[in-house]
């Protein structure tokens, strides 16, 4: 939702960056604003997800410009675990599978951490046992996950929920999703997008990365930005989704072309 | 599991890292002649024990005497020890270490920490090679179930000696053949005919040497024989104390009759100086079932040969291995399982963690005999370099004459995975933590598959502490 006078929680100022010494982003701007849900679509190749990698800080990407500011902070001076526990939530495309570790006991430190960090005391098998029941009625999960390894043999939608799950635990300021729709059916889909709308509220943002438009049409963004070669080259209300999907990214090509 | 069928290398090491490290000389020269005949100089006679065993052994210790003259000791030049020198133990003198005098209250705690809770009242314990009836306790032994040593057993299981003990075909090489030569008090688990053992049998071999110049040798043998149908576990821990040297030299035969199932966890946790050879042989009947976990974090140089003969048909084969190293220690894993009748099984999962410049080496055989069709195996190796200098070799080697079979094999070397890390450090969990958390993980697949939970936990925590920053 748009809110009056809220805080800016994310501005980004002419961002490049790099990856393997190719030139991926190329001056890119954002600004998100406290309470706001933002998409960037855009197709395949355009830097939507260097982007939101960056945002978490993947070692493997470099930036080669710009600046990133989170809540009045440089985020680029932070460490990934840092920028996780100030509240900066990346909701993986291809969550990781980490066989020989319970989900629960994964949960458990990274939430520890963050209690760690915010300087509260950190919570025993039991007490976490209480606090993520309910977490788990909010992606519809079965407790049941909890005792198996991380992401393993989850099927793709478990594997999102699983994401959603952790994002309810941590509690991000800003949640970034990232293809989050890929691989989905519908029902899935709609778990997943009842998480994350359950999850929003005026003091959180969130920014959804996607292909498509149908995710969209569960999870309702105040703003879209299109991205092509590396850049915001236009950006929108919730209706620019639905001319996307009709008349696909290469018309913006050539309206591009043409404005050239 | 899936089981890639292809062989595959991560982040491969650069090559001088990967082969240069060891030089493939043995540092010192053996005398493999003198080095035998000292150590069978030390046999001394099993006490208590029948005339008829006694004269039985008596001619299986001569008979392996005999072989070892025309055996050499081996060296980095034999295909098989091309990666473990132990050559070092022939700089050695050895002595058997006299019974200690009286009980000794350490001793009897070091003891009492390694026995499972599941094993009290069905554990022998062997103490510098002799077999401590007063430390042992089969009280609680499953009714029916034979368990105890050739000096408690007496006769009444000869005739089973003699067509089981030291009749082994893979139980004849340099280190085996001189167990048998110095053959001592035998631990024997026998189970009868359809006889189902619920709870594990501990047999614990602790090296606790008291010796001023000299080096501990011990010959620990193992028989263990499931009629059939039988079912039983069996967990064979041997364990010592740092900072002291001496020599294992073990041998395990293993028989399974038709459908009989054997779990067989073995736990080597020796202390850092000292040198650990075990030889494990197993022959498996039809529709027989062979579960293998073996795991090594001690010993300064071990080596583990395990072999597994499919004797008939519809035989199933299931081993998981585990090494995790440190320091300068080497880990070594020669595995070989002959699939001869059709219609085996095999699955087979070996792990290695090396850490500063230990060394872990697997060669994991695969033989497909012409008439062992439908075979269908599978084999994965997954290694872990945690640092720079340490080093891990690792070869399967397939020889399959069969032509309608299923053989899988993988292999992987690798360091922790940054993207793995990276998932971790997004969710708030710092990077070393992180590293801790995967190698605990790696770990723990391997022993998440032993059936005894308090060793699956001692384990675990030994794991846990060694990934603590």
């Amino acid at each position: 939702m748009i809110v009056e006078n809220s805080e800016v929680i994310l501005s980004v100022k002419d961002l490049t960056a790099e990856v393997d010494g190719v030139q991926i982003l190329k001056g890119l701007d954002l600004e998100i604003k406290s309470g706001e849900v933002h998409a960037i679509m855009g197709p395949n190749g355009s830097g939507k997800s260097t982007f939101s990698k960056i945002l978490a800080g993947h070692p493997a990407y470099t930036v080669t410009g710009g600046e990133i500011w989170y809540k009045g902070k440089n985020l680029l001076d932070l460490e990934p675990e840092i920028r996780s526990r100030e509240g900066i939530f990346l909701a993986f495309q291809y969550p990781l599978e980490i066989p020989g570790v319970t989900n629960s006991d994964f949960l458990r430190l990274s939430y520890n951490n963050l209690r760690k960090h915010k300087g509260l005391e950190e919570l025993d098998i039991i007490d976490f046992d209480d606090f993520i029941q309910e977490k788990l009625e909010i992606v519809e999960m079965n407790p049941s996950f909890l005792s198996r390894s991380v992401n393993e043999g989850f099927s793709g939608g478990e594997k999102k929920r699983n994401e959603i799950l952790q994002m309810a635990i941590l509690d991000p300021t800003l949640a970034i999703l990232d293809e989050t729709d890929s691989g989905l059916d519908i029902d899935a889909l709609r778990i997943v997008a009842g998480g994350v709308n359950k999850l929003s509220t005026p003091d959180n943002s969130s920014l959804v990365i996607t292909h498509y438009q149908r995710l969209l049409n569960y999870i309702i963004p105040d703003f879209i930005h299109v991205m092509e070669n590396g850049k915001i080259i236009l950006t929108g209300g919730k209706d620019l989704a639905l001319e996307l999907e009709e008349k696909g990214y290469d018309w913006l090509k050539e309206e591009e072309a043409v404005l050239a | 599991m899936a089981i890639q069928v292809s062989e595959q290398l991560e982040n491969q090491i650069p090559d001088q890292e990967f082969k240069g490290a060891v030089s493939n000389r043995s540092r010192l020269a053996v005398d493999s002649k003198q080095f035998s005949s000292q150590i069978v100089g030390l046999k001394s006679d099993i006490p208590n024990i029948d005339r008829d065993t006694h004269q039985f052994v008596g001619e299986l210790s001569q008979l392996a005497s005999d072989r070892l003259s025309s055996l050499s000791f081996p060296t980095t030049k034999d295909e098989e020890w091309k990666y473990t020198d132990v050559s070092t133990l022939g700089s050695l003198t050895f002595a058997n270490q006299e019974a200690i005098a009286s009980r000794n209250a350490s001793i009897e705690a070091l003891i009492a920490r390694n026995i499972a809770p599941e094993s009290l009242g069905n554990c022998l314990v062997f103490v510098n090679g002799k077999y401590r009836r007063d430390l042992s306790d089969i009280n609680d032994a499953a009714e029916g179930l034979v368990i105890g040593t050739l000096s408690t057993l007496g006769d009444r299981i000869l005739p089973k000696l003699r067509s089981h003990l030291a009749q082994h075909p893979d139980t004849n090489d340099y280190f085996a053949s001189l167990n048998t030569a110095c053959m001592g008090d035998v631990a024997i688990i026998l189970a009868p005919k359809d006889l189902v053992v619920e709870n594990p049998i501990q047999l614990l071999f602790i090296s606790v040497p008291q010796l001023e110049n000299e080096t501990l040798i011990t010959h620990p043998r193992c028989l263990v024989i499931a009629e059939t149908h039988s079912d039983l576990t069996f967990l064979q821990t041997f364990i010592g104390e740092d900072n002291q040297a001496y020599f294992t030299n073990s041998v395990t035969e293993i028989w399974l009759a038709e459908g009989a199932q054997v779990n067989h966890t073995k736990v080597q946790w020796q202390g850092d100086q000292s040198v650990h050879i075990n030889t494990t042989a197993i022959a498996q009947a039809r529709n027989s079932v062979y579960k293998n976990q073996s795991i090594s974090f001690g010993a300064k140089i071990s080596r583990h040969n395990l072999i597994v003969q499919q004797m008939a048909a519809q035989t199933e084969t299931s081993l998981t291995g585990l090494a995790f190293t440190d320091g300068e220690q080497i880990a070594d894993t020669h595995s070989c399982i002959a699939h001869n009748y059709p219609h085996g099984s095999s699955k087979q999962l070996h792990k290695c963690i090396a850490n500063g410049r230990s060394h872990t080496v697997f060669n994991g055989k695969i033989q497909v005999a012409k008439l062992a069709q439908q075979t269908d195996s599978a084999q994965l190796s997954r290694n872990l370099l945690l640092s720079g200098k340490a080093r891990v070799d690792t070869k399967p080697q397939l020889e399959i004459f069969a032509d309608n079979v299923k053989c899988a094999h993988g292999a992987t070397v690798s360091q922790l995975d940054a993207e793995e890390i990276f998932y971790l450090q997004s969710r708030a969990i710092d990077p070393e933590s992180a590293a801790n958390l995967l190698t605990y993980a790696f770990a723990a697949e391997a022993i998440s598959q032993i059936p005894i939970v308090s060793v699956q936990r001692s384990l675990s925590s030994f794991v846990l502490e060694k990934t603590k920053s």
